[in-house]
């Protein structure tokens, strides 16, 4: 199989990722103008939205946006879909590259952010509470996403480690280190693979049982009982559509062919999985009797219809049409839809859906927190964009050659590959 | 060809997580019902008689006095302009008094004070990542700050949105709420500051089993007076503070509420999807069956990763 993975070649800072480093070095001032100066300055939360969007959109739906990395590896690794192999580094550095940036968000939400590792603490456990599960099984999966990473930092620097000067004399040891981690890795692999499957069911279906301890709060519209199984399949549904997406995107930044065979292929698989979610929706809402509530119109209203019928029925009928699966403008536009209709959703579920009883106006994001996410992004797609071009994780397309590079003469186009 | 198999098993163990979790939801339904009424009644409460109430806001002043917030003066809490204006409790302001009816509809204006409830089974414990907020057995519902790291989910899920947060502070922001002065009311069985300060007995500070007896009796005794219903006896799984009204309470900026603790949804799924830790340990079992027999069909050995 020549699925052999490369770093990509080429220059790291071109037109575009200038670009999207000056979002990103907007972001990072206004991060540490909240760090340091306080919520109050840069948010428009108040006690009646406590919450915003770093949450609804930085935490919520980068979980939701990064469950690539556990689809795909159940599909390669579990269920042995081994064609597929390809797409398992680049989904694992998104996985890894959104929970980080997860994490990031989180601290700048966090009113007390230096005690985030609170929860570590035996004395602090709280079993009761959901957030506590999340924030447990995040951490974990975090762990475990570094750890399926480090064969691709050790493929990369065995039999390759030459420091010089002072530091010449480890270089023996740090090779002793990579064969040595090399070969326990490969072996108990599978044990992290596993258990990042189950990590993710976890606290992907726990992110929907947040919300239900405000039930006198929540809109008809989304408030269900069954809301961790709908965010679990949602997350199942949405893991297919992002390695498109971004794989897409990526390889027409680097001017790759796109992988269109295996895409098409996931493509098909996605035809089920948001099958499943589009029917399980749809029963939820007609066993509640909530159908109602989608004709009483109002924002409520509008975002849910925007939502099922752009981001959920919409992109299902698309990836169901064989034909639109092998175009890649066809395959895109159905993966982004599936991405966007999904990031609705937690939008509409944590904020959109929330009603406070005493509310004044409704709260919307100020620019600052909308500044602050997309310099999140910004610096995410700059820290996966480095990556990919130090360590091999983008594998050249069947028939392209074993290595991936850009033309001598080309300069790679770059548009941001985002998450 | 083999993929609808796998596709089948694939869903097979996302429907299993599906099925845990809606297992849970069913077998124990009722487990936290049944407990409703039964804890607390010998812990500390306050019945707030709103017919008695005058607006003077002594209690607001009292309230200021107690507590660790911004100092006001006590001429500022004579204004009586801002009784109407349905203010809400905030991050210098545990306790309001609220006008919420003129004369011409109710024959006197009529007055309540609102603040944290104390509820018997709180959302805001339950939602706390780290045990900061506490039920206390004698009551109150108390915060520690050292051990919060300010994520504002006990705002969400309070269902009298109570709450507030110091957002102007940069580095030490507090979640601000009433905590029925628990230093003295728990210690020295003293009344709270708001209590002490009331000069008309529309505050009444005891024990919650007697409160309620207390109220039903002036209930009884006066017919035409209350609407026959004690707020929070059974509010959100009932609460430590409870209100007599001759008023509808929605009138009265008290949230309609049912008899179900908040937290009961969420606990009976938590609490189910982690029994024993079998549901976990069931689906990396299940996973770990599939990815064997899997490898046993490609003939291969070991991880390519």
């Amino acid at each position: 199989m020549s699925d052999h993975a490369s770093p990509v070649r080429g220059a790291y800072l071109t037109r575009g990722s200038a670009a999207v480093l000056a979002v990103a070095a907007v972001g990072i001032l206004i991060y540490l103008t909240r760090m340091f100066l306080g919520l109050e300055k840069v948010t428009n939360l108040d006690n009646q939205w406590p919450w915003g969007i770093w949450i609804a959109v930085d935490v919520a739906t980068g979980v939701a946006l990064a469950a690539g990395g556990f689809t795909s590896a159940a599909l390669v690794y579990i269920f042995g879909h081994r064609r597929y192999h390809p797409l398992i580094r680049p989904a694992l550095l998104t996985a890894m590259l959104g929970y980080t940036f997860v994490v990031i968000g989180l601290l700048a939400d966090l009113g007390r952010w230096y005690n985030v590792w609170h929860p570590m603490l035996p004395s602090m456990w709280q079993g009761n509470s959901v957030l506590f599960e999340v924030g447990i099984c995040v951490m974990i999966y975090l762990c475990v996403l570094y750890i399926e990473f480090v064969p691709i930092v050790v493929e990369r620097f065995k039999g390759r480690v030459a420091l010089r000067g002072a530091s010449q004399g480890l270089n023996r040891t740090i090779e002793k280190l990579l064969h040595a981690a090399d070969a326990t890795l490969s072996r108990f692999m599978f044990i992290f693979i596993i258990a990042g499957v189950v990590l993710s069911c976890l606290h992907q279906s726990s992110l929907g049982t947040l919300m239900l301890i405000a039930p006198t709060k929540m809109s008809p519209l989304w408030y269900t009982p069954v809301m961790p199984a709908l965010f679990l399949l949602s997350a199942i549904a949405v893991g297919f559509p992002m390695i498109i997406f971004e794989s897409l995107l990526a390889s027409r930044s680097f001017r790759l062919p796109p992988e269109m065979n295996l895409l098409a292929g996931l493509g098909r698989i996605v035809t089920f999985t948001l099958g499943i979610y589009a029917v399980a929706k749809i029963v939820d809402l007609t066993v509640r009797e909530a159908w109602p509530w989608a004709f009483a119109g109002g924002t409520q209203a509008v975002m849910f219809w925007i939502e099922m019928l752009g981001g959920v029925l919409l992109p299902l009928v698309l990836f169901a049409l064989p034909r639109v699966r092998r175009d890649p403008r066809g395959l895109f536009a159905a993966a982004t839809l599936t991405v966007l209709g999904v990031a609705l959703n937690r939008i509409n579920v944590f904020l959109v859906a929330y009603r406070p009883p005493f509310a004044g106006p409704t709260y919307f994001p100020s620019v600052f927190e909308i500044l602050l996410t997309a310099g999140l992004i910004a610096t995410l797609v700059l820290v996966y964009r480095a990556i990919v071009m130090i360590f091999p994780v983008i594998a050249a397309p069947h028939g392209a050659g074993a290595s991936v590079h850009v033309g001598e003469s080309g300069r790679p186009h770059s548009q941001a590959q985002a998450r | 060809m083999s993929m609808d198999r796998r596709d089948f098993l694939k869903f097979a163990a996302a429907g299993s997580t599906a099925l845990a979790i809606g297992g849970s939801l069913t077998a124990e339904a009722d487990a936290s019902a049944t407990a409703l009424d039964s804890p607390r009644n010998d812990a500390f409460g306050v019945l707030m008689d709103t017919t008695f109430c005058v607006g003077c806001r002594k209690c607001e002043w009292g309230c200021n006095q107690a507590n660790e917030v911004p100092k006001v003066d006590k001429a500022v809490f004579e204004d009586k302009s801002i009784l109407t204006s349905h203010r809400r409790p905030d991050a210098v302001a545990y306790t309001v008094v609220n006008q919420v009816t003129a004369p011409p509809e109710t024959e006197q204006p009529v007055f309540v004070k609102i603040q944290c409830m104390h509820c018997n089974r709180p959302a805001c414990v339950s939602a706390c990542i780290v045990g900061a907020l506490r039920k206390q057995p004698e009551g109150p519902v108390t915060y520690d700050a050292w051990k919060c790291i300010g994520c504002r989910y006990c705002m969400v899920a309070c269902p009298f949105q109570i709450p507030g947060y110091e957002y102007t502070r940069a580095l030490q922001p507090r979640v601000m709420k009433c905590g029925f002065c628990a230093e003295r009311t728990m210690k020295e069985g003293r009344k709270p500051g708001c209590v002490e300060n009331c000069p008309n007995e529309a505050l009444t500070f005891g024990r919650r089993g007697e409160l309620r007896e207390l109220a039903h009796q002036k209930i009884a005794a006066a017919p035409s007076r209350y609407l026959n219903h004690v707020y929070g006896e059974y509010e959100a799984g009932g609460t430590s503070w409870m209100y007599l009204a001759g008023i509808d309470f929605v009138r009265a900026d008290l949230p309609t509420l049912g008899s179900h603790a908040m937290p009961s949804l969420t606990e009976k799924i938590q609490h189910g999807v982690f029994k024993n830790f079998v549901p976990p340990l069931a689906l990396y079992g299940l996973l770990g069956l599939v990815m064997a027999s899997q490898r046993k069909d490609d003939g291969e050995g070991g991880n390519d990763e």
